[in-house]
């Protein structure tokens, strides 16, 4: 188990450097660390001298990956790549082009992440499970045909239009909440409430869809069989049996979205203001500033290896015949 | 006044996808256990009429991907890039108001303060300059008109409606030969294994008596209104279908040959071919999908800003940044299908026929193609259709965030974005909204429903197990 464990972390090492090179590669191709401090100092009245100045001072007067001045190891080594790397590697995230520290800002941007995406996971979890076994346990009526194709129905409208049908009739026209922003302590329910509710609904239609199949699965075994002949009522039978066995593979697959749930949903955040991980990242993508998209995208990469792993050592947990090795 | 073709890259490429799509349709007639399996499909009610609605928005796409340019009087060519779509609307591109009016409306929305022919000033609403001005005095005749046209509109549809119909029973009499009146009650009774007749024709009927409906009104009226410049908003949800089916399909045709190499070789050879795609796979999975989107487009838009001299027209530049979208997502959303088609084939090349090709020295790559691909297909077959709607709700998402295809594009997501706001105007105005999502959901339900269909008619394993189609 030790081993398997060391082995998966010494795998995710490569994989995170990959991710580096790739979101390196694609920033500075657009833009050169030139590009960068001109953006930065206002387009007039730049020197040269005042670019090698901003440069220095936020680390990028290195070459990207290779150092032709140095001789040797430190030629691949003293550049840009690998200094931020490296730095990345301890998770220390350095400073925003505006100057603000990267790490903090994610420490309390990460809170009203959590606390949108947690409810509306576990919350989503509940009603599409209870809704496939709803459609299961009316199969074979003309309620499950309805059923079925409602979901398909859900799942085709666009998630763009429950954030904005949800802001216009909750919010706006009915006002029973606010429309967006975030507050502190205790009052923030009032805020967290609409964007859950978005979220659950908007994911009804795939979700519930998705776990119907897997509980469909379940219902043709033979301990279903017994279960009913046994004399179980079906909802007894669904809700108790097939449900249980059903979550193993439910839950496993829930497991890696867990660790993302801190990096938020980068469209709901931004329509409902929430001072989150999500709206951070598309403001760092919409004013281009580099070193805060390389944080999140390392920090997602993070978060996805760790549910990935999770993912296997909860398969263990739950189902017993499976071992690691 | 002449006419010179011009072919953007889209273009082209739909094109080329049409002719594979007529070749793969010929393949299918010809080999008896496809020709099975799509016959099922046709033989869904579901499965038919999504196909209907499916048929009618690619002959949308179809037409609006025949460009052209006219020739001048002195000489030179047209700045603006047409299509036969153009052409077919010219009255809806041409009626525009100066702003904001409501569906169906002759007023503007807003007041604004208008000279009296007898010097006063008054603020009221101006009389729009297209949308029901044959009326004389719009508050006592808009009803009646309205009502009128919507009839007529009706009649028009009922008329092709039973045209279709005759139609229909006249080709079939040719195929069956079973006299004319058998093969119009075969029709609405279908036999054994007939395709989904009923479900043709009453979709059919549907969207007849709606489009008869429609342009009968567009003939006098902004059927959805118009937009903050004044533009017919019917015609631009119209021109945005062509989007979201190039967004739709062109994408699937980057992704397939990297998928699909990729997939076959890691699940066939193993070792440490397998190690180094699934590292690739597993790198790019784990950075967040639009993150990674937003980066290659950014690249992109600079490369075109750089580039913009050696475009010749406003909708050439449009149509690159489009296609090279299309290859953005296609070559970040491989991965899913390349996963698929690996397990499978790790699983198919331990079966029999797959040894027994080894040991009569069948090489490598020939075992792959002859032996290995025919029999993931349907797993390609299902996940194109799957990944059609995902993409084409996609585009909305990635127009939000700014990185989607070319402001100046007619798309969704691009008239999502720019009437978002306008929820918050007092009076409100809803229409652009409504009109992009709903056209919208109409495309990607179509989709997902045959999609659906598709999926339990190839995929034997989950036959049965679906309720749409039983």
């Amino acid at each position: 188990m030790i081993r398997y464990f060391l082995r998966r972390v010494l795998y995710a090492f490569p994989i995170l450097v990959g991710v580096n090179l790739i979101t390196f590669f694609l920033f500075f191709v657009v833009n050169t660390p030139d590009n960068m401090a001109r953006i930065h100092l206002g387009v007039k009245h730049v020197t040269p001298e005042a670019i090698q100045q901003w440069k220095a001072e936020h680390g990028y007067d290195r070459p990207l990956f290779l150092n032709r001045e140095r001789s040797g190891f430190d030629s691949v080594t003293d550049t840009l790549f690998v200094d931020r790397s490296q730095k990345l590697f301890s998770f220390d995230f350095g400073k925003a082009d505006d100057g603000r520290d990267i790490a903090r800002d994610i420490k309390t941007r990460m809170w009203p992440s959590l606390a949108i995406a947690l409810p509306a996971f576990i919350v989503g979890l509940m009603v599409n499970i209870t809704f496939a076994l709803l459609i299961i346990f009316y199969r074979g009526t003309r309620l499950e045909y309805a059923g079925v194709v409602g979901l398909i129905a859900l799942m085709s409208i666009s998630g763009l239009f429950y954030i904005i049908a949800g802001q216009y009739f909750i919010a706006k026209l009915w006002q029973w909440l606010p429309i967006s922003g975030f507050g502190e302590g205790i009052n923030a329910y009032r805020f967290i409430l609409l964007p859950v509710l978005v979220s659950v609904v908007s994911g009804i239609g795939s979700g519930a869809r998705w776990y119907r199949t897997i509980f469909l699965e379940e219902i043709g075994k033979d301990y279903v069989r017994t279960a009913r002949a046994k004399g179980l009522s079906e909802l007894r039978v669904l809700f108790r049996h097939v449900l249980k066995n059903g979550m193993i593979p439910v839950l496993t697959g829930a497991v890696v979205v867990l660790p993302l749930l801190f990096t938020g949903s980068l469209v709901t955040e931004s329509f409902f203001g929430i001072p989150g991980l999500g709206s951070y990242t598309i403001d760092a993508i919409r004013s281009q500033d580099f070193a805060i998209v390389q944080a999140m995208v390392f920090l997602g990469s993070v978060l996805y290896i760790i549910g990935l792993l999770l993912t296997d050592i909860s398969y263990t947990l739950v189902d017993p015949r499976v071992k690691l090795s | 006044m002449s006419f010179v073709p011009e072919v953007l890259w889209t273009d082209a490429l739909i094109w080329l996808l049409v002719f594979a799509c007529t070749f793969f349709a010929l393949h299918v007639v010809r080999t008896p256990v496809l020709r099975s399996s799509w016959h099922t499909v046709l033989e869904r009610p579901m499965g038919m009429a999504s196909l209907v609605v499916l048929g009618v928005f690619v002959v949308i796409g179809l037409a609006d991907s025949l460009h052209y340019r006219t020739r001048l009087d002195n000489g030179q060519l047209d700045v603006e890039v047409k299509s036969i779509l153009d052409r077919a609307l010219v009255q809806l591109k041409q009626h525009t108001e100066r702003t904001y009016s409501a569906p169906l409306a002759t007023h503007a929305q807003a007041r604004e303060t208008i000279e009296k022919p007898n010097g006063g000033q008054a603020r009221e609403k101006p009389r729009l300059q297209f949308g029901g001005a044959h009326l004389a005095d719009p508050e006592k005749e808009w009803t009646g008109d309205v009502l009128i046209r919507m009839a007529s509109g009706l009649s028009y549809g009922l008329i092709a409606s039973i045209g279709f119909v005759c139609l229909l029973t006249l080709t079939l009499n040719a195929f069956w030969r079973c006299g004319i009146s058998h093969a119009f009650s075969r029709l609405w009774r279908p036999q054994d294994k007939d395709p989904a007749w009923r479900s043709l024709m009453l979709s059919s009927f549907l969207l007849l008596l709606v489009s008869g409906i429609i342009f009968s009104l567009a003939d006098g009226y902004h059927v959805l209104g118009t937009d903050k410049v004044g533009q017919d908003v019917l015609f631009q949800t119209m021109k945005s279908i062509r989007t979201g089916l190039v967004i739709g399909t062109l994408t699937t045709l980057v992704t397939l040959p990297v998928a699909i190499g990729l997939g076959l070789l890691a699940g066939y050879f193993r070792g440490w071919i397998d190690d180094v795609i699934q590292y690739v796979y597993t790198t790019l999975n784990s950075i967040p999908w639009v993150l990674l989107v937003a980066a290659a487009v950014l690249i992109v838009q600079v490369f075109i800003e750089q580039n913009e001299s050696s475009f010749s027209s406003v909708a050439q530049r449009a149509d690159v940044r489009l296609l090279a979208l299309c290859v953005i997502i296609g070559l970040t959303g491989w991965t899913g299908l390349a996963r698929l088609l690996r397990a499978e084939t790790l699983k198919l090349r331990e079966l029999d026929y797959v040894t027994a090709a080894r040991a009569f020295g069948v090489s490598g790559p020939r075992i792959l193609l002859r032996h290995i691909l025919p029999n993931v297909q349907h797993l390609i077959l299902i996940s194109i259709v799957m990944d059609f709607s995902g993409l084409v709700l996609a585009e909305a998402i990635l127009s939000y965030v700014g990185v989607g295809v070319d402001p100046v594009m007619n798309s969704w997501g691009n008239m999502i974005n720019a009437a978002r706001l306008e929820l918050a105007r007092e009076p409100v105005v809803w229409w652009p909204l409504v009109a992009a999502f709903s056209l919208m959901f109409a495309l990607v339900l179509a989709a997902n429903l045959f999609a659906d269909v598709v999926r339990d008619a190839f995929d034997p394993r989950a036959a049965g197990s679906s309720g749409a189609n039983s």
